[in-house]
């Protein structure tokens, strides 16, 4: 197993009128290639801000972030990012959306195979029929399939999922999480998953790193004794339903101890 | 042209009725003494009349391009002026009190120290258009730019766009609404001085016929020329509006 991507005791923190405000503080853990990991925590504890310092969107106050060996100095192709607002692209059509990364200098792909990428994805993620379509005539959820389309159209080893399904409904959101279960199967990808939802982090993640109110620490690292492939069937495991109560009573003991702190700065995710 | 479009075209003619039923009716009313109010049709004979014998054209076209070389010229420098406020919060900080002080400053009242700096030819003209379509188009500029949200920037970054494909993939098309607004925003400003500018000794221009008017108290000519004036603004508006519709299909709008 080659390590893909290593937190060494990172912390992040920064001056605010009030004082100096810790983020992130601490953090060791080593993500192998292949791994899905699931980072789950109280809203608000600074688990993006995580995800954001290996994306390359901030750097770490003390300690190293290190991708296949070496620092993160900024964002890049190799480590695809899937936000939240899915920031699908509103004046290209979808096809265009996802040969944006194709047409980049950085990613030099051939203009011949661009159109064949561009289809695959378009078929894997059940867009062909929108393929000259914009955005605006999209629902949520295949706003967000585009934005999975057009981060895996670059191939990048890695994959940054903050919080990905979170504005969904439930019935799109089990949807996507079996499609992206799916796509990882047929094209075996390294995951780092923010999620604040237990169930998901279970049913997707081989391993689930559980970190603490702000400043974020880590709680515990729990490994899911689940093999891919998998299936919804899982859920109904008793395994399952034990490991839940288990990170649950982790979230939720870390819940009370950040209404606890009642600070008054308060930061969005 | 279908049922709908037929109908759209219909509820849009209906205003104008109505105004010309209004204009007839304030005339017929007695209110008014009647000869300070030419009739529509008196109107509309004048307008027929200065096309043909007086060269109405070459008015509306002197007019017409003052007003597109005004605002051509102010939007091409307040683009850049306006994207770089915009986009850089410390040139905001150092240039926005400056700019306010001058988009305050209402043209007209610059039209004397223009007439010393620039003359009374049509340099003058431009260089007053110039400045009103300039600081109008600017604030809408980067008003419109300092709104961009970094997210798409940001995805960019992580598909591997470096600066210059940021620059030319992702603001270029995210600033072209706001140059369309500015624009527009500018033609109207440009034309409401139009005729302040054509003050300044004009020879011809929609706006030195009203003024020539004026002093023979020809009110059929005054009347032709707003008109005019009006007719044309809302033509560039139309193309303008087409040209934009044409440019963001991509727009999330409420208006079908």
């Amino acid at each position: 197993m080659t390590k893909r991507a290593q937190f060494d005791k990172v912390s992040l923190s920064f001056e605010t009128p009030k004082g100096r405000l810790k983020v992130v503080e601490d953090v060791s853990y080593d993500i192998n290639d292949g791994d899905f990991i699931a980072v789950i925590g109280p809203s608000g504890c600074g688990k993006t801000t995580m995800m954001s310092m290996l994306a390359g969107f901030q750097k770490p106050t003390t300690g190293k972030v290190l991708f296949d060996g070496r620092p993160v100095a900024g964002p890049g192709p190799e480590r695809g990012v899937i936000f939240q607002e899915y920031g699908v692209f509103p004046w290209l059509t979808v096809k265009q959306n996802i040969a944006f990364g194709l047409t980049l200098n950085a990613n030099h792909v051939p203009t011949a195979e661009r159109e064949a990428i561009c289809d695959h994805y378009l078929g894997l993620m059940g867009l062909s029929d929108f393929a000259n379509s914009y955005p605006k005539h999209l629902s949520g959820g295949m706003r967000q399939r585009l934005a999975i389309a057009r981060a895996y159209a670059v191939k990048p080893k890695f994959l940054l999922m903050d919080e990905p399904f979170g504005a969904l409904d439930a019935q799109t959101r089990s949807n996507m999480q079996n499609l992206l279960l799916k796509v990882l199967e047929a094209e075996g990808k390294t995951v780092m998953l923010i999620t604040h939802s237990v169930e998901e982090a279970i049913y997707l993640a081989s391993r689930i790193v559980v970190v603490t109110a702000r400043p974020a620490r880590i709680k515990q690292i729990i490994d899911v004794p689940f093999a891919y492939p998998r299936d919804e069937s899982i859920q109904e495991r008793p395994e399952f339903a034990e490991l839940r109560s288990h990170i649950r009573q982790l979230v939720m003991d870390e819940y009370r101890a950040q209404q606890a702190q009642m600070r008054p700065v308060s930061f969005s995710e | 042209m279908n049922g709908a479009g037929v109908r759209r075209f219909g509820l849009g003619l209906l205003p104008w009725f109505g105004a010309i039923l209004l204009w007839y009716a304030v005339r017929w009313s007695g209110f008014v003494n009647v000869s300070l109010i030419p009739a529509p049709h008196q109107v509309a004979a004048k307008f027929f009349e200065l096309l043909t014998t007086e060269g109405l054209l070459i008015d509306i076209f002197a007019s017409t391009r003052r007003v597109f070389l005004g605002v051509a010229l102010g939007i091409l420098v307040a683009v850049p002026v306006g994207f770089l406020l915009g986009w850089y919060r410390p040139a905001r900080t150092f240039a926005d009190p400056m700019i306010n002080f001058f988009r305050a400053l209402p043209p007209i009242a610059l039209i004397p120290l223009v007439i010393v700096y620039f003359g009374v030819d049509e340099l003058a003209k431009l260089v007053i258009l110039f400045y009103a379509s300039f600081f109008s188009g600017v604030i809408v500029m980067y008003e419109g730019v300092s709104q961009i949200t970094p997210l798409y920037i940001r995805v960019a970054q992580t598909l591997g766009a470096n600066q210059a494909e940021i620059f030319r993939k992702v603001i270029i098309p995210l600033t072209v609404p706001h140059i369309l607004t500015a624009l527009r925003v500018a033609l109207g400003v440009a034309w409401a001085t139009l005729v302040a500018s054509e003050l300044i000794a004009a020879q011809r221009g929609l706006g030195a016929m009203i003024q020539n008017a004026s002093t023979y108290f020809l009110l059929d000519v005054i009347y032709v020329g707003i008109i005019c004036i009006g007719l044309i603004a809302l033509i560039m508006d139309l193309i303008l509006r087409k040209i934009t519709a044409r440019l963001l299909v991509w727009q999330d709008r409420a208006i079908a």
